[in-house]
């Protein structure tokens, strides 16, 4: 758990910052399969024993975001901001039943360069930023800002910097390619 | 700790990284519960999983329309909803400290203050780019998957190479 620096026992409370933590897992296996995995990297050596609850965590988001698709699902189309609306249909997005534009995140758009850079570079920059960072959005901004700590202040300053950037102009550039 | 048998490799609890401050850097489990339990006691963060999913799903959080809306000031969705959270975080902390809540195992709960580091500016420019471009953080990218848009295993898959790569350039970089 980890992280947040706080309640740091896998027996408390929820998984404060499951998310980053679950993909370093991923990308440390078990032993046996950890051949596959190239390099000699000190940063992935630690007791995956310890921490495999994060990866059962990811398993019940996953399962989770299954239940509330299917059981819980909300037939209604998503509520956009009307100038979010008219932006994006400029560029082709005008679909909002769901909650993420399948018009943008799709297999076949995997191919081309924007969906590239939106679903793979996009993907990256979380990866290598939170890690970087030594948190994401749960760990620094919820449960950091909620133990008071400084350095996540920080943190969280620079993510919402990087946000508004990407969100104001680097976005919609991409959505032009 | 387990001794974890390894073919080939060196034997992974002598070269362990068990630096404390390195560890505490890269948020690592520094103080783990000492109890060790049967595999299957996971199982019950897997209903923590389940229930956090369907939050996820249900507040909206995983949308990418509400991560643009919440970048560019055009609604107030998401400032509410992590406001909130910080708000019964706090409370959940200070009860936690103030009548010393022990685990459900009868551990102490230890708090750990963080440490600036020049990753947080630097990490947190790049995820924040990236957050944007996704619509999604780490958690809610896995509530993505789980609701169906398969597209985001790719996604996932990447957020793991970028942490893979920061793993590997770890000592290159400005810390």
């Amino acid at each position: 758990m980890v992280n947040s620096g706080h309640t740091d026992r896998p027996d408390s409370a929820l998984a404060l910052d499951f998310g980053q933590q679950a993909l370093r897992h991923l990308g440390q296996p078990p032993t046996r399969v950890r051949r596959l995995f190239p390099g000699n990297i000190p940063f992935f050596k630690y007791n995956w024993r310890k921490e495999v609850w994060n990866l059962f965590f990811a398993v019940g988001v996953i399962m989770g975001g299954f239940i509330a698709a299917t059981l819980l699902h909300d037939p209604e189309q998503v509520k956009v901001a009307p100038a979010l609306a008219a932006s994006l249909a400029e560029n082709g997005i005008d679909d909002f039943s769901s909650l993420v534009p399948t018009q943008l995140f799709n297999w076949h758009n995997l191919l081309t360069l924007k969906g590239f850079i939106f679903i793979v570079i996009g993907g990256f920059l979380v990866g290598f930023g939170t890690r970087y960072a030594g948190g994401c959005t749960s760990g620094h901004a919820i449960s950091g800002l909620a133990n008071l700590q400084l350095p996540s202040l920080v943190a969280t300053i620079c993510f919402m910097v990087g946000g508004f950037i990407s969100a104001n102009w680097i976005v919609p550039f991409l959505l032009k390619l | 700790m387990s001794k974890i048998k390894s073919g080939a490799t060196t034997d992974i609890a002598e070269t362990m990284n068990t630096d404390f401050e390195v560890r505490s850097l890269d948020t690592h489990c520094v103080n783990a519960s000492e109890v060790n339990l049967p595999f299957w006691y996971n199982l019950k963060y897997m209903l923590a999983g389940i229930f956090f999913g369907i939050i996820l799903v249900k507040s909206e959080v995983i949308s990418w329309f509400r991560i643009q809306e919440m970048f560019k000031l055009q609604s107030f969705h998401m400032y509410g909803v992590i406001g909130t959270a910080v708000v019964v975080g706090a409370i959940s902390i200070k009860l936690i400290k103030k009548l010393k809540i022990k685990t459900i195992r009868g551990e102490d709960i230890e708090f750990q203050d963080k440490k600036f580091t020049k990753g947080q500016v630097i990490g947190g420019l790049i995820f924040g780019l990236g957050w944007a471009i996704t619509g999604a953080c780490p958690g809610p990218l896995f509530a993505q998957l789980g609701s169906g848009i398969g597209v985001v295993a790719v996604t996932i898959l990447s957020a793991v190479a970028g942490t893979w790569v920061y793993g590997k350039f770890r000592e290159k970089l400005p810390n």
